[in-house]
């Protein structure tokens, strides 16, 4: 084994004491082999391990943690369930995690005017749950959506996809509360939707918890459809599926979710599953039509009609409620899946027009072959956005350093598209050095003086979402070297 | 310079490790890729939201242990200890991760990289090596188990309070017990039960275990009156023993290999077509006898052998016709029939099958009920915390009737059920399909 037991990394002792003070000894965790689990998030390439892991159960229990930090100047993140898929949640400078997990409690279900008032750990899932038997939902249902907590939705402004017709986080984020990086206490909007002044809550979303840490948050919730139907169409190749997509959405029709899966996928899945998933497709494509029931079986009708000009070797319905979930199962845990034909992957997360479709998977796929890797695509086609998975062996550093360099062309093709560079999973620390392919320095530097406003001292979840100004954040906080000399050269605006 | 300083060598070079990983470990932590979907499925990080206590934390410590990237430290054994072993993130995963297999064979390999310490072996080696091991000590335990109930002593021992006196555990222990009216199984069994009807559909043997055999009886009997109403003959083997899964489980898997080895022989030559058991515990372990003996064959033989008895009934119609019985009914799923075994309809159909039955769906019925084999006495506070949600969910339903097919799980939602004031019957699915036949 050439790995070196890791050294615990150290917070000094008097900020250690007064985490202990704020929260208990018990809620602080600062054993090596505890915090080493830590290290990472969803994205397992990007590691480090935090200074601490502090529990928190209440607002005031992070104003106080939140003060100790900042009197410290000891950078944090917050985290909930540590599955999203950018290193937004890696605690990098040593900085201390706060984790929100047990801030799980639905406060408010006020099912008249359908809005929740939740604490930041609530599952996605859950909600949803809770409010299932008054026929009603939270739209965002990213694949992660039993596990993965509100409050990380709320940074990383998730998706999912029903958030095709429904929109994503933002969308559905009506109020935060949320504990600025010097410990006080904002509300940003509220219950009620519209309010006057700056819309700081669609600020908010999506800033990767390099704002603060949102402690309440008011979403709305959605009535469920009256009918739903799902549609399951074969193609024989992942360029037929990507002409359907677009030909069904030239036909206007909007459907609540629109999802291609191609061979690779596939194969995963059906290992897992045993669906019945034609192995030998190039690709399926898996519809959502919701509404009223009357002229739904119409619409589906002009799907399958749009479908068929497309070469689409199959497509029928889904007999019943159990095969359409056993459908979304295979959509939603396909990532996991993807395990079975490799012992890791980097999934990427690309947003392009859906006209380049066939032009940029084509790339990817190309890609992969140049550095002898695999690479899979399931993703969100009714809104063009990919996520290219590239397989690899994690205990081969000289593979890891292919999937890096395929990576790096993956998104240089999702530039060239015209594409951007997250649709849902965020920026976090592993699209930081693309920022500046797509954004000149003035618009980088406009979201600085943003960021700076909330955060002028760089510690909440510092070395995220925007890169830094010159070489790192913080006089006195060393950039990783390889982050710094991976920099490309900045875009003449 | 310390001793260990001087052990190590003027080098500096850290001593060797003395106890490699398992190399067939390490292989299957590969594939762990780190989604997380098991976080949700986990009854210990729903408590307290530990990614340490999660099972994708756990791989991670494990995976941590297998590179030498961490030591077996105190903190590492605590979170793995605090693993249930329920299974549910097994269901969850989409990548196919073994983790039940994973845990098991990490624990045999901390039991000899970081032992436990002596009073703690000592009594590990006494229940798992003797008591379970020799059954008639076993049988010896329950008897004065039974004297105790059955004499009045206990009820002076608790009327003089001296049953306060116990430390929490054994306490809970106490509290736990099974009334013990009814006798042994085995022992007053006769080799062959017939089937009811004319020619027998099949013939099986059932396997009753040890702790089942001895102290709920009447589980097996009900058991076997209803195969028989089914037109099935059983079999009584009574030179079976445990089957071994608590010391799997706990990572004591030459003890547990012994005893494989003991009932496969037991078995052996029956010329019956399937082993039945009512126990989930036992039965996952049953089929898992295959793996933890490789390349013995008459191992994987007896693995396939095994039966849930769920899994025997589930397409077949019984004999005569069923009674009516005019009850609330859930159903709460041991996790080592769903998550190991993936056996989730057939108790549910058996069920529905008897007229009268008004069947409620238990909420988070997939989750664990904090008994886990011995579980609730070794980790006594997440067990409590875990119980408190089932008694809940079994709370919200108003059911009178709760079924659950483990010995384990039986006893610990009916004390959950018991200490929470509910008036719910806590049964075995075979004891309702017995009382409708």
């Amino acid at each position: 084994m050439d790995h070196e037991p890791q050294q615990p990394p150290m917070i000094p002792a008097v900020l250690r004491a007064e985490l202990m003070a704020a929260v208990g000894p018990g809620n602080v965790k600062v054993a090596a082999e505890e915090l080493h689990v830590y290290e990472c998030d969803g994205l397992t390439i990007d590691t480090a391990v935090p200074g601490a892991v502090v529990f928190v159960h209440s607002t005031e229990q992070v104003v106080k943690v939140v003060k100790a930090c900042a009197a410290a100047q000891q950078p944090f993140v917050a985290r909930g369930a540590g599955t999203g898929l950018s290193g937004g949640a890696v605690a990098l400078n040593n900085a201390v995690v706060i984790e929100l997990a047990r801030m799980n409690r639905i406060l408010e279900l006020d099912l008249e005017n359908r809005v929740a008032l939740v604490e930041p750990g609530v599952v996605n899932l859950r909600l949803s749950e809770a409010c299932r038997s008054e026929g009603l939902h939270y739209a965002p249902d990213p694949s992660s959506q039993g596990s993965c907590t509100i409050g990380g939705n709320v940074a990383e402004n998730s998706g999912g996809p029903h958030t095709l017709k429904l929109g994503v986080t933002v969308n559905h984020v009506l109020g935060l509360e949320v504990v600025l990086p010097d410990g006080r206490v904002v509300n940003l909007g509220g219950p009620l939707p519209g309010l006057p002044g700056y819309d700081l809550t669609g600020l908010f979303v999506g800033s990767e918890g390099t704002f603060g840490i949102a402690t309440k948050v008011w979403v709305k919730l959605t009535p469920n459809p009256e009918a739903v139907k799902t549609l399951l169409a074969v193609f024989p190749s992942i360029d037929a599926a990507s002409r359907a997509v677009s030909a069904i959405i030239a036909r206007g029709i909007v459907p609540a979710a629109l999802e291609l899966i191609d061979q690779q996928v596939i194969r995963a899945v059906e290992e897992w599953l045993h669906l019945g998933f034609p192995t030998e497709a190039g690709a399926v494509l898996l519809i959502e039509l919701d509404g009223l029931r009357d002229g739904l079986d119409l619409l589906a009708g002009r799907v399958m009609d749009a479908c068929r000009s497309s070469d689409c070797l199959d497509v029928r319905a889904a007999k019943d409620d159990a095969e359409r979930l056993l459908l979304w199962k295979a959509r939603k845990q396909a990532f996991g899946a993807v395990g079975r034909l490799s012992p890791s992957y980097y999934v990427q997360d690309g947003v392009i027009p859906r006209s380049k479709l066939p032009e940029v998977l084509a790339k990817i796929q190309a890609a992969g072959r140049k550095h002898g890797l695999t690479t899979a695509n399931v993703f969100h086609a009714g809104d063009g956005n990919l996520h290219p998975l590239i397989l690899f062996d994690e205990r081969k550093p000289e593979e890891v350093e292919r999937a890096l360099k395929c990576n790096d062309e993956v998104l240089a093709a999702v530039v060239e598209a015209g594409g951007m560079l997250s649709g849902e999973h965020g920026i976090g620390m592993e699209k930081l050095k693309f920022m500046p392919q797509v954004f000149s320095e003035d618009d980088l530097e406009g979201m600085r003086r943003v960021r700076e406003a909330f955060d002028p001292n760089y510690l909440a979840n510092p070395g995220k979402a925007i890169p830094a100004r010159r070489c790192w954040e913080v006089k006195g906080h060393k950039p990783p070297e390889a982050e710094a000399a991976a920099l490309p050269p900045m875009r003449k605006a | 310079m310390s001793e260990q300083a001087v052990l190590q060598g003027e080098t500096g070079a850290a001593a060797p490790p003395r106890f490699e990983f398992p190399a067939e470990t390490s292989e299957l932590l590969r594939s762990c890729v780190h989604c997380g979907l098991c976080l949700g499925a986990c009854p210990t990080y729903r408590e307290n939201g530990d990614e340490n206590d999660s099972p994708r934390g756990r791989l991670y410590l494990m995976k941590g242990l297998a590179y030498g990237k961490i030591e077996p430290a105190p903190a590492v054994q605590r979170h793995l200890d605090l693993c249930l072993d329920c299974r549910a993130c097994e269901t969850a995963c989409p990548s196919g991760v073994h983790y039940g297999r994973i845990l098991e064979t990490t624990r045999e390999y901390l039991n000899e990289a970081a032992p436990p310490p002596w009073h703690v072996k000592l009594l590990r080696k006494f229940v798992f090596e003797q008591l379970f091991a020799r059954p008639v000590l076993l049988s010896t335990l329950t008897t004065l188990m039974r004297f105790q109930q059955t004499s009045g002593l206990r009820r002076f021992l608790h009327s003089v309070g001296v049953m306060k006196l116990l430390p929490p555990r054994l306490r809970l222990m106490e509290a736990m017990q099974p009334p013990l009216e009814e006798a042994p199984f085995r022992s007053n069994a006769p080799a062959v039960f017939p089937a009811d009807g004319d020619a027998p559909r099949m013939k099986v043997a059932l396997f009753s275990g040890c702790v089942m055999d001895l102290m709920l009886g009447e589980i097996h009997r009900a058991t076997v009156k209803v195969l028989q109403a089914y037109g099935i003959e059983v079999h009584t083997v009574h030179a079976q023993h445990c089957c071994g899964a608590l010391m799997f489980h706990a990572g004591e898997a030459n003890t547990g290999r012994m005893l494989a080895k003991r009932n496969i022989e037991a078995f052996g030559g029956l010329g019956v077509d399937w082993i039945v058991n009512n126990s989930a515990g036992c039965g996952a372990v049953l089929k898992e006898y295959g793996e933890w003996l490789p390349g013995d064959e008459r191992a994987h033989a007896f693995a396939k052998k095994n039966k849930d008895v769920s899994e025997i009934l589930a397409g077949l119609e019984p004999v005569r016709p069923y009674k009516r019985i005019s009850a609330t009914v859930c159903y709460d799923a041991p996790c080592h029939l769903l998550h190991a075994q993936k056996i989730s309809a057939q108790p549910v159909e058996l069920i529905k099958r008897i007229p009268g039955v008004a069947w409620i769906e238990l909420p988070d019925a997939n989750f664990c009920c904090g008994a886990a084999g011995v579980y609730n006495l070794t980790q006594p506070a997440m067990s409590r915390a875990v119980l408190r949600r089932k008694v809940e969910a079994i709370r919200s339903t108003g059911a009178e009737i709760v079924l659950t097919g483990n010995p384990g799980c039986l006893l610990q939602i009916r004390q959950g059920c018991k200490e929470a004031g509910l008036s719910c019957e806590v049964l075995h699915p075979m004891e309702l399909l017995a009382r409708a036949l």
